[in-house]
């Protein structure tokens, strides 16, 4: 009661200005910004700007910085160890008396765990995904993905341990001589663990891929499989490529399950069976270990770190030209 | 039943006992032979402003047509023949049902799960309901064929686009599929445009070749019908054209079923038009009697840019 007696006391306030009826003329504020307020929206719109470029450059900045120590101390190593030693040499034995300074063994190391796991990450993830994007009823895609998507949540670690204890176990029972250490545990695991990924942007790729495209298949009389096949995947190539890049990017970078399953020793060999080390099992293993600065096996893990990074960079640019070459229109 | 006004003129325009029509199968049942029965109903159009009449065949017949989205009922009762080797216009408001309706010849709602339907299209000559529950809704699209409102070639080459229906209907022999190829861009006005690049990218086309490309798509299979949605509204004026052209020509080979909100591209293309208001046909009626002198208020108002 008390209230609505006193709105209409309170009323007369904003009644006591009569309006003009014009629009125009009603305005109370200067409709052109004086100079003074002029410059100061300029001063701040150029602050703004230039914080966002520092951020911009902070990344470009932590990324050329990382290439500078990679080159340097890769140079300090190259002083000691010719290039052509560096490409040729089987042999990768820098803690050894007798010192061998070839990479081939990791860099095949790395290749082969790698490949494995696509082997099992690409056909797997892809299969995921057409079935989840294309098939799974909306129920059964809004269970899996988080499950799947919790798959990739797991430290490492612990798929080295399963590789290790559970998988090498399970394929000795197959190849009854397979070693304890072996690249194809490693590379099986680090597939399974990659699958999520390549999945999930997978099907995120497939999904966008316009409802008016599969309808103009299904209008042809096509199944369920064959849009599926035929029209999806094509018109996702470039999201799919950029999927399998990734999944290429985590196989090549993976440390945790190789140093386990693998073994560390270097072992110039494309055969999955055998152990190995690949570049990255071998930079933890020395960064584990308590090697003086200066020392060319301590330079010898940025040697290793900047084929690491230039095996990455060429993948990269084969996804980009790739996805470049089959850019969809839409 | 089919529509009965359509019925009663048909009935009244019949010059002689062979060309009376058949209403439906129903009614003619008891005294129709089985050649009567071979050669489906009948629909009478008048060819010249005289309204001399002949009669046509009729490819599909709509009857009671009914259809939900889920518990929302989006078409009622819908009855209206479909005459052979003509073009037929759905107009009206968006919104009104156009779509749906489209949609249900060639089964494209079985893909949305909770959809339904009741009532038939019967196709002629095999008498077969098209949306009836024992239909396979392959077999429909594998038989009817359809043009989308944007341009949507998939992405591959401009050849395989137009061999894909023929390959998904198991065509292997490669002189064969570059036969139809070319005898379906041909077919679509398109050929002269793209012979000296069919391994291009269809992605690469304008948005009218697209939907040429489209159309050819869909000719390469030899449709009994050809549904287009709205097939000119995402192109330029001089691609209309082409498309409104090429549609008046391919009534020679194929009963064509065209949804258009374009008052004058209905009047131009179409010899039958069907006016649609919130889920109901409520009139259908030649092209040229629709657009002259339509019998309703509401088709009227339609026609004349009165509605909304
Ligand atoms: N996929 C759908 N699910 C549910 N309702 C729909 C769907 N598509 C259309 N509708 C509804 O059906 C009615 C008719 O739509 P539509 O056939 O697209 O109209 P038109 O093509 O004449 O513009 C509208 O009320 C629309 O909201
Ligand atoms: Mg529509």
């Amino acid at each position: 009661m008390r209230a609505r007696e006193a709105r209409p006391r309170a009323a007369p306030r904003y009644v006591s200005e009569p309006k003009k009826p014009s629009l125009l003329s009603d305005t109370d504020f200067t409709p052109v910004l004086s100079r003074s307020a002029l410059r100061y929206r300029k001063m701040r719109d150029r602050v703004i700007e230039l914080l966002l470029l520092a951020a911009g450059l902070i990344a470009v900045f932590t990324t050329l910085a990382i290439v500078a120590i990679l080159l340097i101390e890769s140079s300090a190593f190259f002083k000691h160890v010719s290039i052509v030693e560096f490409l040729t040499d089987t042999m990768w034995t820098p803690l050894f008396a007798d010192a061998h300074y070839g990479i081939l063994p990791l860099v095949a190391g790395t290749l082969t765990t790698t490949v494995v796991a696509l082997l099992v990450a690409v056909p797997i993830g892809t299969l995921i995904a057409i079935y989840l994007s294309e098939f799974a009823p909306t129920k059964v895609r809004e269970t899996v993905k988080p499950i799947l998507e919790l798959l990739g949540a797991v430290p490492t670690v612990v798929y080295g341990y399963f590789a290790l204890t559970m998988v090498t176990p399970a394929l000795q029972r197959l190849i009854p001589d397979l070693p304890g250490f072996n690249m194809l545990s490693a590379g099986l695991v680090i597939g399974l663990m990659i699958v999520p990924y390549v999945s999930s942007l997978s099907e995120d790729a497939m999904r966008s891929v316009p409802r008016y495209m599969r309808e103009g298949s299904y209008a042809m009389g096509a199944t369920r499989l064959q849009t599926a096949l035929h029209v999806v995947v094509p018109g996702a190539f470039s999201g799919l490529a950029a999927a399998f890049i990734l999944g290429i990017s985590r196989a090549v970078g993976e440390t945790m399950v190789v140093a386990i399953a693998a073994g560390m020793q270097p072992n110039f060999t494309f055969d999955p069976r055998e152990p190995a080390a690949t570049i990255t099992a071998y930079i933890v293993q020395v960064s584990l270990g308590d090697l003086p600065h200066g020392s060319i096996g301590y330079q010898s893990i940025f040697a290793a770190g900047l084929v690491l990074m230039l095996m990455t960079l060429v993948f990269n640019v084969i996804g980009y030209s790739l996805t470049r070459r089959f850019r969809e229109a839409y | 039943m089919l529509d009965s006004s359509t019925l009663a003129r048909a009935q009244s325009a019949g010059q002689s006992r062979e060309e009376q029509p058949l209403a439906n199968e129903q009614s003619t049942s008891a005294v129709a032979d089985d050649e009567a029965r071979a050669a489906g109903p009948r629909i009478s159009i008048s060819v010249d402003e005289t309204r001399k009449s002949r009669t046509l065949k009729v490819k599909a017949a709509v009857e009671n047509l009914n259809f939900y989205y889920g518990q929302h009922r989006a078409l009622k009762n819908l009855s209206i023949p479909i005459a052979d080797k003509q073009v037929t216009a759905l107009i009206g408001p968006s919104g009104c049902g156009k779509s749906t309706f489209l949609r249900c010849f060639n089964r494209m709602h079985d893909l949305q799960p909770g959809t339904r339907y009741e009532g038939s299209i019967t196709l002629y000559p095999d008498n077969l309901n098209l949306v009836g529950p024992g239909i396979d809704p392959i077999e429909v699209r594998m038989r009817i064929g359809m043009v989308f409102q944007k341009p949507n070639p998939f992405p591959k080459s401009i050849f395989e686009n137009v061999a894909y229906g023929l390959r998904l209907r198991g065509v292997r022999n490669r002189a064969t599929l570059a036969e139809e190829v070319e005898k379906a861009l041909r077919g679509a006005a398109l050929w002269d445009e793209v012979k000296d690049r069919l391994q291009d990218s269809a992605l690469a086309l304008s948005g009218g070749q697209m939907q040429r490309l489209c159309i050819a798509r869909a000719l390469a299979t030899k449709p009994e019908i050809l549904l287009f949605d709205e097939p000119t509204s995402a192109l330029d004026p001089i691609a209309t054209a082409k498309i409104e052209e090429l549609i008046s020509t391919l009534r020679d080979q194929v009963t064509v079923l065209i949804v258009t909100h374009n008052m004058q591209q209905a009047a131009r293309v179409s010899d039958y038009t069907a006016f649609m208001y919130l889920g109901e046909i409520i009139e259908f009626d030649e092209a040229a009697k629709i657009f002259t002198n339509p019998s309703k208020k509401a088709t009227e108002d339609y026609i004349t840019g009165r509605y909304g």
